[in-house]
């Protein structure tokens, strides 16, 4: 693999629910390290184009790959492709059976092989990055949303992903605790991560992406770098997008 | 004051009728059974039973006593009930399992097992499998051989058993004359009626288990998944510890049914409580007291299988599985 080709590549994706069609030939590059960040009015397909990349929905037409594999309903092919990219979801999804350690360690040994002492030493350097490590030994329900959020970051660390999925991950936190999961987030970007996040968090998008990806409608109707996209939005619907989203 | 006396009251009244009632009943059989020349209270119980028990896994001769009798029945009513709620289990949580794949065909299979299973009485269905070991099988000389050592025939199901004379090996069973010699035979009485209440209490598990795994956010899964565990993985890792709190409660009236269930046996003539009893009762006369201490025996197994999961159930609250 040389390091030029792209991380994660889509080409005409196409997914539809019964009569409804979400994408609608979604093309997208994603190169090594590169942090793209996706946004969009509700119900665009944000959610739905992330979650083809490790087959949380199944595409029906176009090309996706990942790494150079590419995703077919081959299981070996899917487990694979997911081992290698991690997802942050808006609703943290933690184990709640689990203790914090526990919802790290456990992809790692049982997927990955990783030895238990290795994984929880692994673990725990995770959660120092995250600034959490005093909670390794709680369970989920007894942090905050912040907390769970820089535990759910670190769970999908800890399989070491090439590439990393976020839908919309600070949504469902109360304000005062977005900060503090954007901030492992700004870390994970300078540490060279290759990163898509979907989120409406502009001050996030204007510090750390590469590109931005605007959806609407199924499609993908821009991708500009943020200095452009924020200044001079070509599309019609970006420009009101932005003027919602920015709040005049 | 008043209306407290106003609430009060008609409960009194309520209680009052009940003990009259009771009192009144009471002295009424013990009037009758005197007349009748019945001796009350259980001293039957160290009498003589003089019958015989087919099957038995504790020591017992005619000569023992009823009270012996009653403890034969019990222990078989106990082996019944412990293995059939494991097996139970086992099937139920397979079965519910199945209902939700995304096989077409094995999820149908599934939920055709569930609907017939559950619609169809469960005595019938007992009779069904007694007549299939009893009536349809064939004599040991040509029993079926359903895999090496299970031998089928109307003698029952041979099942070989681990020995540890002379070191460690497989008691095989084997046709010798007219029956089978070596491993264990399990009646067609016990056969019918353990699998006839495993298949029966299964299809309720079964239901109970989808909704135990119906009840965990889909999110789980999805988060399992995407660290690259297996689905099957995220099933038995994720989803089924979680899904085990919503499991437990309606688990624990579906053991108690299998329990009480079990006494369906007297109908094919397994010797348990029930049948040890009605055999008792019909010797001795002292139905009263047979049968206040079957009640009081099926109540008491009911209380414990009640109190076993809750203990568990707490204590699995306590691993933080509270939220
Ligand atoms: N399982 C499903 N069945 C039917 N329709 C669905 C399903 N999942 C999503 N949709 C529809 O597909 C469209 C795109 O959904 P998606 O979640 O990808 O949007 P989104 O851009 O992420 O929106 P939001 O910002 O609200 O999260 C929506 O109109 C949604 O109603
Ligand atoms: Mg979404």
């Amino acid at each position: 693999m040389t390091g030029t080709d792209p991380m994660i590549s889509l080409s005409n994706v196409e997914k539809r629910y019964g009569a409804f069609q979400v994408l609608k030939g979604v093309s997208l590059e994603v190169a090594r390290g590169e942090k793209v960040v996706v946004c969009g009015p509700s119900g665009s397909g944000k959610s739905t184009m992330i979650r083809c990349i490790n087959r949380l929905e199944r595409h029906e037409a176009g090309r996706i790959t990942v790494d150079g594999i590419e995703l077919t309903d081959d299981p070996k092919q899917i487990e694979a492709i997911r081992r290698d990219v991690g997802m942050v979801f808006q609703q943290f999804n933690l184990f709640p059976h689990l203790t914090v350690l526990q919802n790290l360690t456990l992809a790692p040994v049982k997927v990955r092989g990783m030895k238990e002492r290795d994984a929880r030493d692994l673990a725990m350097q995770l959660l120092e990055t995250v600034r959490i490590p005093e909670q390794a030994d709680k369970y989920p329900g007894q942090l905050s949303g912040g907390q769970q959020q820089r535990v759910a970051i670190a769970r999908a660390l800890a399989m070491k992903p090439k590439a990393m999925l976020f839908d919309e991950p600070t949504s469902a936190l109360d304000p005062e605790m977005i900060k503090e999961v954007l901030d492992a987030m700004v870390a994970l970007a300078g540490q060279g991560m290759t990163m898509i996040v979907v989120t409406h968090e502009m001050g996030f998008a204007r510090q750390v992406a590469d590109k931005i990806v605007f959806m609407d409608q199924g499609q993908i109707v821009e991708e500009a770098t943020p200095t452009d996209f924020f200044s001079k939005p070509k599309s019609e619907r970006a420009q009101l997008f932005l003027s919602n989203i920015l709040g005049h | 004051m008043t209306a407290k006396l106003r609430i009060l009251l008609p409960q009194l009244l309520v209680l009052a009728i009940v003990v009259g009632l009771g009192a009144y009943l009471i002295h009424n059989t013990l009037d009758n059974l005197a007349r009748q020349g019945v001796a009350t209270g259980f001293a039957y119980l160290d009498r003589e039973a003089a019958f015989e028990i087919g099957e038995k896994l504790i020591p017992y001769t005619s000569a023992d006593s009823y009270g012996r009798a009653l403890l034969v029945g019990l222990a078989n009513t106990l082996e019944v009930g412990v293995l059939g709620c494991i097996l139970a289990t086992i099937l139920g949580l397979i079965v519910g399992v199945a209902r939700m794949s995304r096989n077409w065909l094995i999820r149908h299979i599934a939920a055709l097992y569930i609907q017939a299973i559950r619609n169809v009485p469960l005595l019938l269905q007992l009779f069904v499998w007694w007549d299939l070991f009893r009536v349809s099988a064939p004599p040991p000389r040509q029993a079926w051989q359903i895999m090496p050592g299970f031998f089928l025939s109307n003698r029952g199901l041979t099942i070989p058993l681990p020995s540890f004379e002379g070191g460690f090996h497989w008691d095989i069973p084997h046709l010798a004359g007219f029956n089978f010699a070596g491993g264990h035979i399990v009646t067609p009485e016990f056969a019918a009626l353990l699998i006839g209440l495993v298949i029966y209490t299964a299809a309720f598990i079964a239901e109970i288990v989808r909704a135990g795994i119906e009840g965990v956010s889909k999110g789980q899964t999805e988060a399992a998944l995407a660290l690259g565990l297996k689905p099957r993985q995220a099933l038995f890792l994720i989803v089924l510890p979680q899904a085990r709190r919503i499991i437990l409660p309606p688990l624990i009236t579906d053991y108690q049914a299998l329990i009480k269930n079990s006494s369906l046996a007297v109908a094919i003539g397994f010797p348990e409580l029930m049948a040890i009893t009605n055999t008792t009762l019909n010797n001795t006369g002292q139905a009263i007291e047979a049968i206040s201490l079957m009640m009081i025996i099926y109540l008491g197994l009911s209380l414990i299988t009640s109190a076993l999961l809750n203990w568990y159930n707490a204590r699995l609250a306590l691993k933080g599985m509270a939220r």
